[in-house]
């Protein structure tokens, strides 16, 4: 592998920003925000420098290293701190700063008001560079760093606002589910570590062959759970719909294009270890799919706009998910679909902001209606991400969701057809939640309230918005064209064979498209022939109520985890107080009591003592007499 | 003669010192009881001295009376300075412990 000076400063120019901004404090009040901005562009411009680079090697040359230094040096175990960049980091490096620079420029306009806007952007800096020690780290444990530095940026950027107890609660919700993910993480790790003695991505490729495959599903099981945190996958899913407390930049940049799609930059980095696990590999597809409907049914029934982008986002990172564990067919689709994916959700989390912008930060969607008029560019940008996450042709979402839902049916036997369904249905909800939300927010009637005065947003909020569209609209076509992502990323995959075609792709788009008619057209029925209410309606069926309440997830981990954590926790106190602490005060009162009592022994007669002696001496020479006779 | 009645006779000596001493209120009695322990000691042996037939009971006879002579001095003036303080040569009134 060839090795390079230059990748530290991928990840060195957002940390700087970071620092400087964060040591610098109210001094750089002034100008933080273009600092922070010009330093996430310049990350962006080195990716592109590096890609250009990339694109003039032949396929083996392409991934090259650098070496930081030498972390861990105990006898033979040996771990430095190094960086690889290949074709699947370039995808998530340019992903990253391309979006992050678009939202940080964003970001500028949307929080000008607010007097903490210095640190904002310092917590931007630091996720960004944080993200990319994720996807450039060449062990899991430099990987471990970025996840967890990705964990703190999200952690302080959904409480930035923590002055509401509220988002402040939902800060430490989102902490605490991803702590369990990672320790999903550390444990794949640790067995890795044993059982081949090495952590770095190459070592583990290379010992994946001789490892057992108990021990390779043990590692895939546990990367599994570290993903499912990160990316808000069942059965952690429940933080990310509170996530939507911080910042609506931050729900577009780490919510939706960037962190949560983590997890499946995790399995697809790992594909030498799920390629040799299959029933780690089953568990995967199992995830994706129960999430994808999870989290489209869920959209369903959300009248929060942001939330119910979040579970968009969900049901989206499901499909990603599912194709990542459909094996080495699959890897591409999964990555081109999160690349996509990171244009029009991102475009549609900015239009969301721009509606909560112009509507005094109302995200209630049955306050909105009638938008259209006075936010053109807005409804524009949003309505061509909403067609690329339908998958009209020939937008972003034709290509890589079609591709996702042909390779699922394509897995052969009951499982490609289970799948294949699954992932068909997912496309008619995604058609008709999203539709619910093109409606009530941008047709029909004016439901605002008084004070409302909705007006276009200033360019610098539209600019960013723009090219996320033009993206939502061309990527598809790009990546797609002559297999161009395919290509790029095969060197990476093992070759795999071709399953004998169950639908053709024609087909397979026909039903897609079939579905997705279905989904707009009841939606059109339900929402756009009937006023909608201003107030979310009260009789409605108990489907209605459970999707509301994001299918019981929060009861469900209330009654099952924390209510039974609280009630070991009450027996580990009682146990404490009865056995320990009663142990130790019985101990005191025997001590006690038996002083008490053999005080009366001690009278101060002089006769009394001398017959103690005499009883005491009669009874030592009987005892004598007695063992000698 | 046989020497176990010297024996009993100090067993009989002995156990009449002992209940003096547990019994008796007077100091200068249960002094004297204590003596009269000393002695029954003391005579068993040369007793045994004297069934041995050799002379090691009493030498130890002879350093008996030594500790007991000793012994006197001490105890009569301890139980003259209780007199002259308390008025009393009572060993029940000797007690200065709380009850």
């Amino acid at each position: 592998m060839m090795t390079s000076t230059s990748l530290v400063y991928l990840i060195a120019l957002p940390l700087a920003g970071a620092t400087i901004l964060l040591l610098a404090g109210r001094r750089s009040d002034k100008w933080g925000h273009l600092l922070a901005t010009a330093l996430s562009a310049s990350s962006f411009f080195v990716g592109l420098y590096q890609l250009s680079l990339m694109l003039g090697r032949s396929n083996e040359q392409r991934p090259i290293s650098q070496k930081l230094f030498e972390w861990i040096s105990v006898g033979t175990f040996k771990i430095d701190a190094g960086l690889m960049l290949d074709q699947l980091s370039i995808c998530f490096v340019l992903l990253i700063t391309g979006v992050g620079t678009l939202i940080h420029i964003y970001s500028i306009s949307y929080m000008s008001h607010d007097p903490d806007r210095r640190r904002f952007f310092a917590y931007l800096n630091l996720f960004i560079a944080a993200m990319l020690l994720l996807v450039l780290g060449d062990s899991y444990l430099n990987l471990y760093v970025g996840w967890e530095g990705v964990g703190l940026a999200s952690y302080l950027l959904i409480g930035f606002w923590n002055q509401k107890p509220a988002y402040a609660t939902a800060s430490k919700k989102a902490f605490v589910m991803n702590r369990v993910g990672d320790m999903g993480l550390s444990f794949a790790i640790m067995i890795a570590f044993a059982t081949m003695g090495t952590v770095s991505f190459t070592g583990v490729k290379a010992a994946a062959e001789h490892t057992s495959t108990a021990a390779l599903t043990g590692i895939g099981i546990m990367l599994l759970v570290a993903a499912t945190g990160k990316s808000a996958q069942f059965p952690l899913q429940a933080w990310l719909g509170d996530a939507m407390a911080g910042p609506t930049p931050v729900s577009a940049l780490i919510h939706a294009a960037t962190m949560v799609t983590a997890g499946v930059y995790l399995i697809t980095r790992s594909n030498f270890i799920f390629d040799a696990a299959p029933t780690a590999q089953l568990l995967v597809v199992i995830v994706g799919a129960i999430t994808l409907m999870f989290g489209a049914l869920i959209g369903t029934a959300k009248d929060d706009i942001k939330k119910a982008l979040a579970a968009s986002t969900m049901s989206q990172i499901g499909y990603m998910i599912l194709g990542a564990g459909l094996g080495p067919v699959g890897y591409a689709f999964a990555i081109m679909h999160l690349l996509t994916h990171g244009f029009f959700k991102a475009g549609m989390f900015l239009g969301a902001g721009s509606v909560m912008h112009g509507m005094n930060d109302e995200v209630n969607m049955r306050k909105y209606g009638a938008l259209r008029k006075f936010m053109p560019i807005t409804f524009a940008t949003f309505g061509l991400g909403y067609l690329a996450i339908l998958g009209v042709p020939p937008f972003a979402g034709f290509y890589s969701k079609d591709m996702i839902i042909e390779t699922a049916f394509n897995s052969g036997g009951i499982k490609g057809l289970i799948l294949g369904s699954v992932t068909l249905l997912g496309a008619g909800i995604t058609a008709f939640y999203m539709t619910r939300v093109m409606i009530l927010t941008f047709t029909g009637k004016s439901r605002w309230d008084d004070e409302a005065h909705p007006h276009e947003s200033p360019w610098l909020m539209w600019l960013p918005m723009a090219i996320l569209a033009i993206g939502s609209v061309t990527s598809g076509y790009l990546l797609s064209h002559g297999d161009a992502l395919v290509n790029w990323l095969s060197p990476l995959f093992e070759s795999h064979e071709e399953h004998e075609e169950l639908l053709s792709p024609m087909l397979v788009s026909g039903l897609a498209l079939t579905m997705v008619a279905i989904g707009v057209a009841i939606a059109f029925l339900k929402y756009s022939r009937n006023d909608v209410s201003d107030v979310a309606p009260e009789n409605v069926s108990i489907f209605t109520r459970i999707a509301r309440q994001d299918l019981l997830q929060d009861r469900f981990n209330e009654t099952v985890f924390m209510r039974t954590g609280q009630v070991l926790t009450k027996v580990l106190v009682k146990t404490d107080e009865v056995v320990i602490d009663g142990a130790v005060r019985t101990v005191g009162r025997a001590t006690l009591g038996s002083g008490a009592s053999l005080r009366g022994v001690q009278s101060g007669f002089v006769r009394s003592y001398a017959a103690l002696i005499l009883v005491g001496a009669v009874a030592l020479i009987a005892a004598i007499w007695v063992v000698t006779q | 003669m046989d020497a176990a009645n010297y024996l009993y006779l100090s067993a009989l000596l002995f156990t009449i010192g002992a209940v003096g001493v547990v019994v008796r209120r007077n100091a200068i009695v249960v002094f004297m009881c204590v003596e009269l322990m000393l002695n029954a000691a003391n005579l068993s042996f040369v007793t045994f001295s004297r069934i041995n037939g050799d002379l090691n009971g009493q030498v130890i006879a002879f350093f008996t009376m030594v500790v007991a002579a000793c012994e006197v001095v001490v105890g009569l003036a301890i139980i003259v300075t209780i007199y002259r303080s308390r008025r009393s040569a009572s060993v029940d009134d000797a007690s200065l412990l709380m009850r």
